[in-house]
């Protein structure tokens, strides 16, 4: 085998130098600046995409700051996540049948971390410039309460409609607070995870089928990818 | 025409413009107006309380959830690799068009890439269910404003276009065809040519289109002027593909900042119209399944050859993180927001569906407009009930 290089240059070579992301880097320490202790968490993935997770108090702030000095004009979506683990455990993701007791798992958080059991998603996006970032927010369980966005993104509002109504988490000023999908009477809020998904309890998934090993073969869980 | 027959219709004539006097002056009082949820006007079961005074529209509401079938939620309890089966009724017309973005998360969470062919093959395809899309919506325009022939013609060569769907799919409407790392499998052999032949088809089906409608008086004077969205309102209520293009806003994912398809290595063009307008949404459809043949017929030209799929684990674990991926879908944006665990279901997907966002600006924008105006702004948003409801 020919050697193209030096071996002090292929070891240089092998050492991965994170890639910069002079955009998303910039608009991150701009928002620094502007809401100063407001913004709790930041997190980039180079090239590909930007998060920020701001405090409850500055939720409509952030929403205005974003829209006026960074021409965020592109209203994209707002959800929610509620990050309790499944309390139905294995039987609700297709791999058992029956359903058995479960020792609760330890809640975890994603990207930018978190503090409370629900987490408000949403997403902003500049139209000219093409930079968009993914926004969340801390609800705490006592009081599931926040300001509506719907002043400052018209769009807003079914979202929040939407969000209210699976989530159960309330909007303050909204100008239209009734339900959206479901029926006036509908009790119970189903986007949460210990809201039953009830034809699974009683019918499990066949699918099952697709994910189980041949028979005489051995798992491939462990392939690695090319 | 003898006297007396001409007095009497003169008599007639000052009768009736008495009544439209008085008429004038007797105060109207507000009136309810259903529209749909079973509506002949309507597409699936959109239901719109209009609150009118006299044939002017004061509030507009729409009510929907009739279709809700939870997908969200469901994603919740399905492997990665069943999830596409779901998402392609979420809008039924452009399904294929759906799998991708979800797809492309997932394979952005697993640092996998489909090789070039499968996605030169899924940029195709996902041009074909634009055409197999919007065509349709070409034809339907017509019929809510009362011309009848151009559906005809629509769903006359839409077919042309489903079979070709169908030949490398064996799906028309739900393929199932997307694969996380590649594709399920490559074209059938004639394929290629007989899709040359198809996309005449379409484009004479845009030249009949043109004369037949585009150049109408009566369609003309319908949709000019009628339903303008500003580009600003249309921005923050989150109007995406043609309905903001429509509004002078040059901005398409496909050109600007697209992953995973190949849109940037063929020669096309992104269209704008400045107003806003019914007319102007139907102008830039019709411009973009002619700049949907043109990509096609480009990448048929230029497949790379090799495999279809990458190699990626049989059973699919896709490890933990988040990501957004948005594709620009036969309706507007459509953007996945998967949060996984490492498991072998996604712990959350947000679905951002277009028509969401572009229906929900109908109660401003029918606010103030007449009742006819009504069904030919809601017909030129163009919306599928299914990518509402999800």
């Amino acid at each position: 085998m020919i050697q193209l290089s030096s071996p002090e240059e292929t070891t240089e070579e092998e050492i991965e130098i994170p890639k910069r992301d002079d955009i998303r880097e910039d608009l991150i320490s701009k928002l620094k600046d502007d809401l100063g202790e407001s913004l709790v968490a930041t997190e980039i993935i180079a090239e590909v995409d930007v998060w920020a997770r701001v405090t409850k108090e500055a939720w409509l702030e952030t929403a205005q700051v974003l829209l006026t000095r960074y021409n965020m004009k592109y209203f994209n979506f707002l959800s929610a996540i509620d990050w309790l683990p499944s309390p139905f455990g294995r039987d609700m993701d297709a791999q058992v049948d029956q359903p058995e007791p479960v020792t609760p798992e330890e809640m975890t958080w994603g990207t930018t971390g978190g503090e409370t059991r629900f987490q408000l998603l949403a997403r902003v996006h500049d139209p000219e410039n093409h930079l968009g970032i993914s926004l969340k927010v801390d609800l705490e369980d006592t009081d599931l309460s926040i300001e509506s966005w719907s002043s400052i993104y018209p769009g807003a509002d079914w979202h929040e409609r939407e969000v209210s109504e699976m989530f159960g988490i309330t909007f303050l000023n909204h100008p239209n607070p009734v339900k959206l999908y479901l029926p006036g009477d509908f009790e119970g809020y189903p986007m949460r995870k210990d809201f039953a998904l009830l034809a699974r309890r009683i019918k499990p998934w066949p699918g099952i089928v697709d994910v189980e090993d041949m028979p005489g073969e051995e798992s491939e869980e462990d392939e690695v990818d090319a | 025409m003898s006297d007396t027959a001409d007095t009497k219709q003169m008599a007639y004539i000052a009768a009736q413009a008495a009544d439209a006097r008085v008429n004038l002056e007797i105060e109207t009082e507000g009136m309810t107006l259903n529209i749909g949820p079973q509506h002949p006007a309507t597409h699936g079961t959109l239901r719109i309380v209009v609150r009118l005074d006299g044939e002017q529209v004061i509030s507009a509401d729409p009510l929907m959830g009739y279709m809700h079938r939870g997908y969200e939620k469901l994603t919740e309890v399905r492997t990665y690799p069943q999830v596409t089966t779901l998402v392609n009724r979420i809008d039924w017309l452009g399904s294929f068009a759906n799998e991708v973005p979800f797809i492309l998360a997932a394979e952005q969470l697993m640092e996998v890439e489909a090789p070039p062919r499968a996605q030169w093959i899924r940029t195709a395809l996902f041009e074909m269910s634009r055409i197999a899309n919007v065509v349709l919506f070409l034809g339907d325009m017509g019929v809510q404003l009362g011309a009848v022939t151009p559906v005809f013609f629509a769903f006359r060569d839409r077919e042309f276009i489903l079979n070709q769907i169908e030949a490398v799919t064996g799906g028309r409407f739900h393929p199932n065809f997307d694969r996380i790392g590649g594709l399920k499998d490559d074209l059938p052999k004639g394929w290629i040519d007989e899709t040359r032949g198809v996309l005449k088809r379409i484009r004479n089906f845009c030249d009949e289109i043109e004369t037949l409608v585009v150049g109408n008086e009566i369609f003309q004077s319908r949709t000019r002027n009628i339903g303008v969205i500003p580009a600003d309102i249309g921005l923050s209520y989150g109007l995406s593909g043609a309905n903001i293009r429509s509004s002078g806003v040059d901005w398409d994912i496909r050109r600007d900042g697209g992953v995973g398809l190949v849109h940037n290595e063929l020669d096309w063009k992104v269209w704008t119209h400045p107003d806003g307008d019914s007319f102007a949404r139907f102008w830039v459809r019709l411009q973009e399944v002619r700049e949907s043949c043109t990509m096609i017929e480009q990448i048929l030209d230029g497949i790379p050859s090799g495999p279809v799929m990458a190699k990626v684990p049989r059973i699919i674990k896709v490890p933990a993180g988040e990501a957004y991926v948005e594709t620009e879908n036969p309706l507007g944006v459509m953007g996945y927001y998967v949060i996984s665990k490492g498991d072998l279901t996604p712990f959350r997907v947000k679905i951002r569906s277009a028509s969401f966002n572009n229906v929900s600006i109908t109660p401003w924008l029918l606010k103030g407009v007449y009742v006819p105006d009504v069904i030919s702004i809601l017909a030129s948003l163009y919306f599928i009930l299914g990518d509402i409801d999800r």
